[in-house]
C-alpha cells in the first residue's frame, strides 16, 4: 500500500472521531460549503499523499482534500452532510485525529515576525549599500542625499520590525520589569534620532544602517525561536483528543441527540458505546461492561461496571454499550478538579527565571549607566556637548545586545530540532533551562513506565489447540485481555459459532454441541473453586489459565540504571495497588515508591521534594498525573498521554522507548554549556568593544563589523550542538527509518 | 554624479519588487508545507 507503515512510531490505539464529532469540529464556509482538518500523524512521503488525496477526491460530496505535509493535516472542504471522511481514511491505513482549531492563533504573531525580517532585511541590504559607498569615501553632497535616502528607507523598517520591540519593552517597563528589549528599543531609537540630525546638519557620520541590521539579526533569532515552539506545539495538538467533543443524549421523548459536551447537563441521560470514553461524571442506569480507567486513576486492570456504578470523565467504555447519567457537567466534572489543582500547583515554573532575563537585568542597567557616564565625561573633559552625544550613542549602539539577544535563542532552536528528529517536542525554551538543574526523576506508573497494555505471560504453558480457540473468541472483543491474547501469533484454529461477548464476565462460542468461554475464573468454570483470573473453559470445565502483567516500556531497566549511575535520584509514584506496583518497581529496577496514591498526593510528594532542595523532573501521563507534572520543576509526557496531561508537560516524547528523557537531560546539559560559552563570548565582545566606544574611536563602519562578527560568532558556536551523538533508537523521521530498512 | 538621481530610484525599485515577490509568496500559503512540496513532485498524474 504504501512505504510507510502508518502508526508504526507511535503507540496511539484510541477510539476514532465519529461522524457526529467531526461535523460538530467542522467549521462553515457558505454556500453549504464546511471545512475540516484533520490531524493524520501517518502521512510521511509523496506516496502517502497521494493514496489520501485520491481516497477523499474520490469520496461523494468532497470538494477538495489536500495534505499538509509539513504539519501532517488534511484539510477537506465538503458539501451537504459529513462524507465518511473518518472510515475511509482509517481503512487505507491513514487513522485520523481531531484537534482543537482554537489553538491557531499563533500563526498571526509568526505572520508578523516573518513580515518584519523581510521588510527589515529589505531596508538593511538597501542601505548597506548606500553606507558601503559612504565608507568608500563618498562626500559632500553625494554623501548627504545618501543618507537622506537611508532614513527614507530606515521608517518603515523602523515602524514595522521596530514595533515589535517597542511593544515588549514597554510592557516590560510598565510592569516594572526589564528585558533584552529595553536597551534594543533603546538603542535603535536614538541612533536613529542622532543620526537624522548628523544628516540635517552635513555631518559624516549617521548609524541608519546599523539601527537597521541589528534589528534584522535580532529578528532572525527571534523567528526562527518561534517557529520552533509553533511545530513543537502543532505536534502536540495533532495528537490524538482523549477527550471526546459530543455524547449521545437521551430525550424525554425517545428521541437521541449528538450534543457537544459542554451542553451536558446533569441528569442528562447518555449513551456510550462500546470503544468511547465517558465525557462528564456519571453513575450506570443500563448495561453491564469493562471499563479502562488507567488514564483517569492508574490502574491498569479494567474494571467491570454494572447500574449503581460510578464513572468519571476520561474512563474508556471497553465491552458493552452503557445508559449512563450525568451528576455533573463538564465543568464541574474530575477534568476540571484536575485543572484546578494544576493551576493550584504551578510552582516552581512561576518562580523560575529565565537565564536571558537575568543577564537582561543586569545588563540593560549598566549599558545605560555607561552610555551616560562616556556623556557626562567627555562633557567635562572638553564641553563639547555635541561630540559627547555622538560618542555616547556610538557607546549605546556598540552595547546594543545583539549577540546575546541571539546567544541564547539560536541555541535552544538548534537543541529543539535535535531533539524533535530523536521524537522528542520541546514546547518551551525555558524548559530546557530548567531541566539542567534536575537531580531527581519521578516516573508514574501505568503508562509511562509501563505501556499500559498487557500482554501474556505463559503463553508458552498453554495448548496450541486451546490458545488457537482463546484467539477465535478474543477476536471478537475490544477488551484489553483479548487483545493481549490476540498478540501472541500462532496459526488460526478452528471456527466457533454463536460467538457472543458477556459484558463484564467474558466470550463464548459453540463448536458442534461443545460450548467454550473465555473469561472471568467464576463465570468461565463456575464449579471450579479457587480459580483466579482469565480462564478457557470447556463445557464449564477450565482447561487453560492465562496469566497477564502490564508490559514495561523497551529499555526503561537500562534507561534508570543509567539515571542512576550519573547520580539521579529515582522515584515511581503510581495509583494502582500496591502489589502491581511492587512488582514494576522490581521490574525496572527502582527502590523508591509509592502506590494507592490520589492526585494531590502526588503533588504534595513532589512539594516535600522540593522543600528537601530536590529538583524534580515529573514524567508521567494520566489525568491523575497531571497536577504533578504541573507541580514539578520541568515535566515530560509521552505522547499517547491524556491531553491535559500533555499540556502540562514541558516535553512529549513519541515511541514506545523511554530513552528521551535521559537524552532530553543529555541534550539540556549540552545546550546550557554552549548558552553560557555564548553569553561569554558577547561579554568579551562587549569588554573589548566598549572601551574602544568610550574613547570615540568608533565609526559606523566598525559598529557594522563588530556587531555582524560577534553574531556570526555566536551563530557558529550553537551549531555545534547538531555534531553526532547518541540518538535513542526511536528516531521519528520517516526517511532515516527507510534509509535503515 | 547625475548617473545617481535614477541609479538610486532603479536599486530601490528592484530591491521594492523582490520583497513584493516574498510577501505575496508568504500570503498565498507557498511556505506552508515546504515538505510537502518538495514531495509532491514524485507524484505522478493519472489523468
Amino acid at each position: 500500500m504504501s512505504c510507510c507503515a502508518p502508526g508504526a512510531e507511535t503507540a496511539l490505539d484510541l477510539a476514532l472521531p465519529s461522524d457526529d464529532e467531526v461535523r460538530l469540529a467542522a467549521r462553515q464556509l457558505g454556500n453549504g460549503v464546511s471545512q475540516i482538518d484533520l490531524s493524520v500523524p501517518g502521512v510521511h512521503c509523496a506516496a502517502c499523499i497521494g493514496t489520501v488525496e485520491r481516497k477523499l477526491n474520490a469520496l461523494p460530496g468532497v470538494v477538495s482534500a489536500r495534505v499538509n505535509l509539513s504539519t501532517r493535516r488534511v484539510s477537506i472542504q465538503f458539501e451537504g452532510g459529513v462524507p465518511p471522511l473518518v472510515p475511509s481514511l482509517a481503512s487505507i491505513g491513514y487513522p485520523p485525529h481531531l484537534f482543537d482549531a482554537a489553538q491557531e492563533s499563533g500563526d498571526q504573531a509568526l505572520a508578523e515576525l516573518i513580515r518584519a525580517v523581510a521588510i527589515s532585511g529589505f531596508a538593511a541590504a538597501n542601505i548597506m549599500l548606500l553606507s558601503v559607498s559612504v565608507w568608500s569615501g563618498a562626500e559632500g553632497a553625494t554623501r548627504d542625499l545618501f543618507h537622506w535616502v537611508s532614513a527614507l528607507i530606515a521608517i518603515p523598517a523602523l515602524f514595522f520590525a521596530g514595533r515589535i520591540y517597542y511593544r515588549s519593552a514597554w510592557s516590560a517597563l510598565r510592569h516594572g520589569r526589564m528585558n533584552m528589549d529595553v536597551p534594543i528599543a533603546v538603542g535603535i531609537t536614538l541612533a536613529y534620532a542622532m543620526s537624522l540630525y548628523e544628516t540635517a546638519t552635513g555631518g559624516e557620520y549617521a548609524y541608519f544602517d546599523a539601527s537597521v541590521t541589528l534589528l534584522f539579526f535580532l529578528l532572525i533569532g527571534r523567528t526562527l525561536d518561534h517557529i520552533m515552539r509553533d511545530r513543537a506545539r502543532s505536534a502536540v495538538i495533532g495528537l490524538a483528543r482523549l477527550q471526546p467533543r459530543g455524547a449521545l443524549v437521551l430525550l424525554a421523548n425517545g428521541l437521541r441527540e449528538y450534543r457537544p459536551v459542554s451542553d451536558i447537563r446533569a441528569g442528562d441521560q447518555l449513551m456510550i458505546p462500546a470503544g468511547e470514553r465517558v465525557p462528564v461524571d456519571a453513575t450506570v442506569d443500563a448495561g453491564s461492561s469493562d471499563i479502562d480507567a488507567s488514564i483517569t486513576n492508574g490502574e491498569s486492570a479494567p474494571l467491570p461496571v454494572a447500574p449503581g456504578s460510578r464513572l468519571s470523565a476520561g474512563m474508556l467504555n471497553l465491552s458493552a454499550p452503557l445508559t449512563i447519567t450525568a451528576t455533573r457537567p463538564v465543568s464541574d466534572s474530575f477534568l476540571a478538579e484536575m485543572t484546578r489543582l494544576m493551576e493550584a500547583a504551578e510552582g516552581g515554573r512561576a518562580s523560575y527565571r529565565r537565564i536571558a532575563e537575568r543577564v537582561s537585568t543586569l545588563y540593560a542597567p549598566v549599558v545605560h549607566l555607561t552610555a551616560l557616564a562616556t556623556f557626562l565625561g567627555w562633557i567635562a573633559f572638553n564641553g563639547d556637548w555635541h561630540q559627547a552625544m555622538t560618542i555616547a550613542i556610538a557607546v549605546l549602539i556598540i552595547t546594543c545586545p545583539c549577540a546575546l539577544g541571539l546567544a541564547v535563542p539560536i541555541v535552544h532552536v538548534v537543541a529543539a530540532r535535535k531533539l524533535f528528529e530523536a521524537g522528542v517536542m520541546l514546547k518551551d525554551g525555558s524548559a530546557l533551562e530548567r531541566l539542567v538543574d534536575v537531580n531527581t526523576v519521578v516516573f508514574d506508573k501505568t503508562g509511562t513506565l509501563t505501556l499500559g497494555s498487557l500482554r501474556l505471560t505463559n503463553a508458552g504453558k498453554i495448548a496450541q489447540d486451546h490458545l488457537a480457540i482463546a484467539q477465535e473468541l478474543a477476536g471478537h472483543s475490544r477488551h484489553p485481555v483479548a487483545a493481549a491474547i490476540l498478540a501472541v501469533s500462532i496459526p488460526p484454529g478452528e471456527q466457533l459459532e454463536e460467538v457472543s461477548e458477556v459484558p463484564g464476565c467474558g466470550l463464548q462460542g459453540r463448536s458442534g454441541t461443545i460450548v467454550w468461554r473465555l473469561g472471568r475464573a467464576a463465570w468461565a468454570a463456575p464449579d471450579a473453586k479457587g480459580l483466579q483470573g482469565t480462564v478457557l473453559s470447556r463445557d464449564g470445565v477450565p482447561v487453560a489459565s492465562f496469566m497477564f502483567d502490564d508490559i514495561v516500556r523497551p529499555g526503561a531497566r537500562d534507561m534508570i540504571a543509567n539515571l542512576k549511575r550519573d547520580g539521579f535520584g529515582v522515584e515511581m509514584l503510581s495509583g494502582d495497588a500496591n502489589s502491581i506496583c511492587a512488582s514494576v518497581a522490581d521490574n525496572v529496577g527502582i527502590e523508591t515508591w509509592s502506590g494507592e496514591l490520589m492526585p494531590v498526593d502526588k503533588v504534595s510528594r513532589l512539594s516535600s521534594l522540593g522543600a528537601q532542595g530536590r529538583k524534580v523532573l515529573m514524567v508521567g501521563d494520566g489525568l491523575n498525573d497531571a497536577p504533578a507534572l504541573a507541580a514539578a520543576q520541568v515535566s515530560m509526557a509521552p505522547a499517547t498521554a491524556a491531553e491535559i496531561g500533555r499540556q502540562a508537560a514541558d516535553f512529549v516524547f513519541l515511541g514506545q522507548r523511554l530513552d528521551p528523557v535521559a537524552y532530553a537531560i543529555e541534550i539540556a546539559r549540552g545546550a546550557n554549556r554552549l548558552v553560557h560559552q555564548n553569553i561569554a563570548l558577547a561579554i568579551i565582545y562587549n569588554a573589548i568593544a566598549v572601551p574602544i566606544a568610550i574613547f570615540g574611536y568608533v565609526t559606523p563602519l566598525i559598529a557594522a563589523i563588530a556587531m555582524s562578527a560577534s553574531s556570526l560568532l555566536v551563530i557558529g558556536n550553537a551549531l555545534r550542538l547538531t555534531g553526532p551523538a547518541n540518538v535513542p533508537s526511536n528516531p521519528i523521521r520517516p526517511r532515516e527509518r527507510e534509509a535503515a530498512a | 554624479m547625475n548617473i545617481l538621481t535614477y541609479l538610486i530610484p532603479v536599486a530601490l525599485f528592484l530591491g521594492a519588487v523582490g520583497l513584493a515577490a516574498f510577501v505575496w509568496a508568504l500570503r498565498s500559503g507557498q511556505y506552508e508545507d515546504s515538505d510537502g512540496a518538495a514531495e509532491r513532485i514524485l507524484i505522478d498524474d493519472e489523468e
